[in-house]
């Protein structure tokens, strides 16, 4: 176990980032992730059109010169309505998956750390969230509170936080048995001394990789929901309110389902490798069934 | 050789345990479902036209009227019986209900298992004995799309494949699996979207488990005395990697299980999850907090039943 650390350590610390250079497919899905950042923030300002612009006179056109994308059953711009869809999906991936992060590795650490009690009390808490499907939590949540923005926020952030308490926590039973902990411990360190410094640097590696990948399950989740009608709520764009909006244009206009479809495919694919190739360098020995647990 | 039967009974005693542990936090879950609800969950299902008495009937029926703690006793005592309780909106009985739609997603789980495993256990298993080749990036990369890929819009690009272009499925619809031509004809559709996304993730998982396998210093003992390279990989590698093969699987049949509301929604298949996104529309607590139950339920049966049998074919694991 020592032998292992002692060899991985230090050439995890001397060059991460190159590593992670090194794998062209990692590499290539940050540089797409970083282009649909931009697209996102950016939206409004490039778009070719207002999101909620009504023309029934130009409604269900294929994609051509002015319409990249096609229009909708109201004449409304496809991509423009994408570029801000995008933008919202984000926003929702990324703050529902920083609170599960923050609320997670907090529980998950003390827990770990503190063990006893407290372990037993929040793993059991953690074995109850995993008992209900994702989407079925998430759907209960949302089905108390009046849908919208916050709520699927909410509602997501909810549902993935116990994979961050379970991740945190293994890691910080394992550090602490190591020796320094021990040494450290003995020498009268304040706990949360030792916690900040022993015990959430050897969290992070782990926690990186998994926030990753539930950044693209969060996108997908918010697609289902939206989708359901349960999400982001109309005039709002949103990628899976849009398809649900496709789906009775199947025939006539297939780039009404096409386009937003294969952005979110995109999203979730680009997150999906970058959290795979972050795996590779930060976390190689981390095989869990976990991850198969929570992901849809 | 002869293994003594107490650690086992004491494993999947400790396991049953903690199922039971489990479930009353589930039970406990699902009855703060209806309390959470902001305002009065009756009037909200009754909407704006009803009269007292139909309130007051409701309200009683529910139980809502009595104190909270004797509530929450009665729900978990009636839930044991297999009494969930009244809908809100046709005053049938939630079992009743939940029983009738669990045929039409528990033979779409098991088409969609199938499916999975149709396509994961040969994939995942040559990914990894062609470990870094081509092959294998295509097989990884390929996974890797099936895990990103949201199930509604595959499900959508397969009825315009299918249904519009190629005119050969019907686009939604169900016949219950006792005629099983026309069963297949409507499920094949949803099982393939399902069986796609989940073979997708059993193939890296079942990738992962041969390699680990392969790796091993048996397997490169058995390959150095020169045994054929099927005997070794039938034998050896593919034996020791079933068990992680089977765990996968099973959760994945719990996870299909619960996760398949967006697909049943697309294709219209009247199964659980349709009745969900259905109840929580119509705000049908009651309907809610059932279907929510028996999902979890079979959720924690399959986990339970997979862990038990993970001990039975491994003895490290009841003995650790």
């Amino acid at each position: 176990m020592s032998v292992i650390e002692t060899e991985t350590a230090p050439s995890v610390r001397i060059a991460p980032w190159r590593l992670l250079a090194s794998n062209r497919l990692t590499l290539a899905s940050a540089v797409v992730l970083a282009v649909i950042l931009v697209v996102a923030i950016a939206g409004p300002l490039i778009a070719p059109f207002g999101v909620n612009d009504v023309d029934v006179s130009r409604q269900l056109q294929p994609p051509g010169v002015a319409h990249w994308f096609g229009t909708d059953d109201l004449g409304r711009d496809v991509l423009s309505r994408m570029m801000s869809a995008v933008g919202t999906s984000l926003l929702v991936a990324v703050v529902s998956v920083a609170f599960a992060l923050v609320v997670g590795a907090v529980a998950g650490i003390v827990a770990g750390y503190a063990g006893g009690v407290v372990d037993t009390v929040v793993m059991r808490i953690t074995d109850v969230m995993f008992a209900f499907p994702v989407l079925l939590l998430a759907l209960a949540i949302v089905s108390i509170f009046r849908p919208g923005l916050v709520t699927t926020i909410a509602a997501i952030g909810i549902v993935y936080t116990p994979i961050f308490a379970r991740i945190s926590r293994a890691s910080a039973l394992t550090v602490r048995t190591t020796p320094y902990v021990q040494v450290s411990k003995t020498l009268g360190t304040p706990t949360r001394s030792i916690l900040l410094r022993h015990v959430l640097p050897n969290v992070t590696g782990p926690i990186i990789v998994q926030t990753s990948l539930s950044l693209a399950f969060a996108i997908l989740s918010e697609a289902a929901l939206s989708f359901l009608g349960l999400g982001i709520q109309p005039p709002t764009p949103s990628l899976g309110g849009m398809l649900f909006n496709a789906q009775g244009f199947l025939y006539q206009a297939w780039w009404m389902s096409v386009f937003p479809g294969a952005a979110i495919l995109l999203t979730a694919l680009a997150f999906n490798l970058v959290g795979d190739g972050l795996r590779d360098v930060l976390d190689p020995r981390q095989r869990t069934l976990l991850e198969a647990r929570r992901s849809r | 050789m002869r293994v003594s039967a107490a650690p086992l009974l004491k494993f999947v005693g400790l396991r049953l345990v903690s199922s039971v542990v489990v479930l009353i936090g589930v039970l406990i879950v699902v009855f703060a479902l209806v309390h959470l609800v902001p305002g009065d969950p009756v009037r909200l299902a009754l909407g704006t036209r009803y009269t007292q008495e139909s309130y007051d009937a409701l309200r009683a029926a529910s139980g809502l009227d009595r104190p909270f703690a004797e509530q929450f006793f009665l729900y978990v005592g009636h839930a044991f019986t297999g009494d969930l309780g009244v809908s809100f909106r046709n005053g049938q009985t939630v079992t009743s209900i939940l029983l009738g739609r669990l045929p039409a997603t528990a033979s779409l789980a098991l088409l969609g298992i199938v499916i999975a495993l149709l396509i994961a256990v040969p994939a995942g298993i040559w990914s990894a004995l062609h470990e870094g080749r081509v092959s294998d990036l295509i097989v990884r990369l390929t996974s890797q799309i099936g895990v990103s890929i949201p199930d509604f819009w595959l499900g959508m690009l397969l009825i315009t494949l299918f249904s519009i272009v190629l005119r050969v499925l019907p686009s939604s619809g169900y016949t219950p699996l006792a005629d099983p031509l026309p069963w297949l004809q409507h499920a094949l559709m949803p099982g393939i979207t399902v069986g796609l996304v989940a073979g997708a993730i059993m193939t890296r998982y079942i990738r992962s488990a041969v390699v680990d396998v392969a790796g091993e210093g048996f397997v490169r003992t058995a390959a150095s005395k020169g045994l054929p390279t099927a005997i070794v990989t039938f034998r050896h590698i593919l034996r020791n990697a079933l068990v992680p093969i089977l765990t996968i699987a099973g959760i994945q049949l719990a996870t299909i299980l619960g996760g398949v509301v967006v697909v049943e929604v697309v294709f219209a298949w009247p199964g659980l999850g349709l009745l969900v996104y259905n109840s929580v529309a119509a705000r049908d607590y009651p309907v809610i907090q059932g279907a929510i139950l028996l999902i979890a339920v079979m959720f924690l049966l399959v986990n339970l039943i997979v862990d038990v049998l993970y001990a039975f074919v491994d003895p490290r694991i009841r003995l650790a």
